[in-house]
Parts: C-alpha cells; sequence; structure tokens
C-alpha cells in the first residue's frame, strides 16, 4: 500500500516538475518501485526486466537525448528566463 | 545465326538515343536550350528586420489577451472543456472497471478450459518447468516471434533516422562523441570492471534457465544489454568495436530472426500434421531439456540485446 502511494506520488511529480533531469530521475525511481511491487506479486520475471528495462535503459536513452539537444547545460535559471516568453502567451 | 551490329551503326538507331536519355547520360536540354546561371536573391538588412518587426506586431496582437475579450473568453472556455474533458474519461473508465469480473472467483471468465490446459499439460507439452516460459514460447511462440519482429524494425527505424556515414564518425570522433564529459573516468572505469563480467554471467545464467527458473530471454538479453552500455560508456566505442561491431551485430540479428522462424515453423509444422519432431523435449529440470525452449530463448535473448545496445549506440553518435 505504501510502495502503491509512492507509485502514484511519482507518477504525479514527474509532470509537474519544472527540471526535465529531475523528471527523469522520479521516472527511474517510478521504474523502481514498479519493479519491487512485481517482486511482492510473485513475478521476478516481470522485475527483472523492469529494473533492466525501465530504470536501467529507457533512463539512459532519455540522458543520452537530452545531451544530444543541450537540455543539461541549462541551469533551473536559465531555464526560466528561456521560459518567460512563452508563460506571456498562456 | 544472329548478327551484331556495329557499335557505330547501333548509335544511330532510334533505341540507343532513347536509353540513353532514360539512363540520364545525356542531357536533352544542353546545347538545344540557351541558359543562364540564375541570379542570387540577396534580402536587404532592413527588409529583413522590418519583416520580424511585424511578425512580432502581429504575433503580440494576436495574444494579447489583456485587451482581446473573444481571445480571453475562448482561453477561459478551452481551460473549462479540457478539464470537463479529462473527468468525463475518468468517469468513463472508473465506470468500465467497476463492470469488469473480480480477480480469483472460481466462477469468472478467466478461469476457462485454456488457463486449465496450460497449467496441467505445460509441463507434458514443452519439457519446461517454468510454464510461462514454456508457454509464451511453444503455445504462443508465433506471438512472440512477432514481437522479436517489432524489435528489428524498431532499430531499422532508429538506424534510417539517426544512421551517419562512417568517414563522419571518424572526423567527429573526439568532438562529438564524449562532449563535456571526463574521458576514461577512473571510478566508472573500476566499478566497469567489477560489474561487467556479473552482468553479462547473471544474464547469460537467465537465458540458459529460462525454461527452469523465473526470467526467459527477453529479462536475459535486457540485463546484457544494459551490461553493453555500462562497458561502452567505462571505456568508449573503440575498446567495443574489438569484439562487437556493425558487422558481428547483423550477422547476430538476422541468424537469430531467421533460425527462430525456422524453428518455430519446424515446430508447428510437424506438431500440426502429427509428425515426429525431430528436437527431444529431454528430461524437466535438467539444462537439456524443455524441447524448443532453449534455442528460441537464446536467440530472442541475443536479438534484445542486440537491440538495447544499438539504441545505445546510435542515439549516442549515430552509428554503431
Amino acid at each position: 500500500m505504501i510502495l502503491l502511494g509512492f507509485l502514484v506520488v511519482c507518477a504525479v511529480s514527474v509532470s509537474f516538475s519544472r527540471n526535465l533531469l529531475n523528471s527523469i530521475l522520479i521516472f527511474m525511481s517510478y521504474s523502481l518501485i514498479m519493479s519491487i511491487i512485481w517482486i511482492l506479486l510473485e513475478s521476478p520475471d516481470l522485475a527483472i526486466t523492469e529494473a533492466a528495462v525501465g530504470a536501467g535503459v529507457t533512463s539512459i536513452l532519455f540522458f543520452v537525448t537530452l545531451k544530444k539537444i543541450h537540455a543539461l547545460q541549462q541551469t533551473p535559471e536559465e531555464e526560466e528566463e528561456s521560459n518567460e516568453p512563452y508563460q506571456k502567451t498562456e | 545465326m544472329s548478327h551484331i551490329r556495329k557499335q557505330s551503326d547501333y548509335e544511330k538507331t532510334f533505341a540507343y538515343r532513347f536509353f540513353q536519355w532514360l539512363g540520364g547520360e545525356k542531357d536533352a536540354f544542353v546545347g538545344n536550350m540557351e541558359m543562364r546561371p540564375q541570379k542570387e536573391y540577396v534580402e536587404e538588412e532592413a527588409t529583413i528586420q522590418e519583416r520580424m518587426k511585424d511578425r512580432q506586431q502581429a504575433i503580440a496582437e494576436a495574444y494579447d489577451s489583456g485587451h482581446n475579450k473573444e481571445l480571453l473568453f475562448f482561453q477561459m472556455l478551452y481551460k473549462c472543456f479540457s478539464i470537463l474533458f479529462c473527468i468525463a474519461i475518468v468517469v468513463l473508465l472508473v465506470i468500465t472497471v467497476s463492470y469488469l469480473p473480480s480477480v480469483g472467483g472460481a466462477d469468472k471468465p478467466t478461469n476457462n478450459l485454456v488457463s486449465e490446459t496450460y497449467i496441467s499439460d505445460g509441463l507434458k507439452d514443452t519439457g519446461a518447468v517454468n510454464i510461462v516460459t514454456g508457454m509464451i514460447l511453444s503455445y504462443r511462440a508465433f506471438d512472440t516471434f512477432g514481437e522479436t519482429n517489432v524489435l528489428f524494425i524498431a532499430t531499422c527505424c532508429v538506424m534510417i533516422m539517426l544512421m551517419v556515414d562512417e568517414d563522419k564518425i571518424r572526423e567527429n570522433k573526439d568532438s562529438n562523441d564524449r562532449g563535456f564529459e571526463p574521458k576514461n573516468d577512473v571510478i566508472l572505469q573500476m566499478v566497469a570492471t567489477l560489474l561487467v563480467p556479473i552482468v553479462f554471467l547473471f544474464g547469460i545464467y537467465i537465458i540458459l534457465n529460462g525454461h527452469l527458473s523465473p526470467g526467459g530471454g527477453f529479462s536475459g538479453g535486457a540485463m546484457i544489454g544494459a551490461g553493453m552500455i555500462l562497458y561502452v560508456a567505462a571505456f568508449g566505442f573503440d575498446k567495443m568495436g574489438k569484439f562487437f561491431n556493425e558487422k558481428v551485430y547483423k550477422c547476430v540479428k538476422v541468424t537469430a530472426l531467421i533460425c527462430y522462424g525456422c524453428i518455430v515453423t519446424y515446430y508447428f509444422l510437424t506438431g500440426a500434421n502429427g509428425l515426429p519432431c525431430l528436437i527431444p523435449l529431454g528430461e524437466p529440470g535438467k539444462i537439456l531439456s524443455g524441447g524448443i525452449t532453449l534455442p528460441i530463448n537464446i536467440f530472442v535473448g541475443s536479438e534484445v540485446a542486440c537491440t538495447m545496445y544499438a539504441f545505445y549506440a546510435l542515439f549516442r553518435r549515430g552509428g554503431l
């Protein structure tokens, strides 16, 4: 039950966090919690797959993509500055 | 007797000219038409600036919600409707879920003949102690074949989009590849030397024991792929290229897919026609048992490992 609560919190906070890097890290923790839940549900094969693919490979691909589009260089202040013109239009 | 025309005779015929025109060897317009190089269109600095100013003014007017009452009203309407739409979908889904039969009941539609047969006859038919793997790799082998094909096509698509020429990789090796991360990080390399063999061994163990213990081709392949990614991140693409390059990748991938298809087709053909199958089921619980489960596990595992690594390599530098 606690784990399920964590799961929901993680899933919601992924979409609400401003920093893309933080989003990916939260997404990773979501996958880890999911794999623990799979073990508790007595399906270790799914847990192994979830840990390897969800927490490992997917987030690494996200990191590489962020690096390619130069989103990791920005500090939070810079990001807010670049977001300001869009906020006005909203 | 065939008569061969002379080359000069042949060049006068209509067919020769037609094929020449078709092959694009001779341009029909060169020499027949007067040609002039196009004048390069240069825009003045002032016009560009004026146009940009006009554009920004137009955008500012269009999005000026403080003065534009219509726009403000529309934005409010948009927000209201989006919230209402979300709530409607949530309510609809919850209602649908409430109509689903509860889990675990004895007289529920999930407890039908199919799953009963899988559980009771699974060991006898497939020879695999792990019923899940035995089921997806022998009863439903063609489904899994489709999934493996999906992986193959996915890597092909990523290749089409992200593959770069060999020369460009060599040119940008230092500038593009490593970017702004430390080269030859000692901590990462030490951790990798400790972890990579264990990860590889565990992945191979999972694949080979797929029919005895939980796991199987996909889990083990994903682990091996993750281990390969760790190795590349620590030691770079040069060292990886010594034992895994594009040639090996292509061989492994295509061979795995073809062998999988052949084995499954053979197994299904013999099974459907009541012919004796050459692949022995073996003794349940031994490593060399499980009929077609073990080889198919190996093929799926190598396919998945290749896919994982290929995604990383293509994302990272646009080549294997």
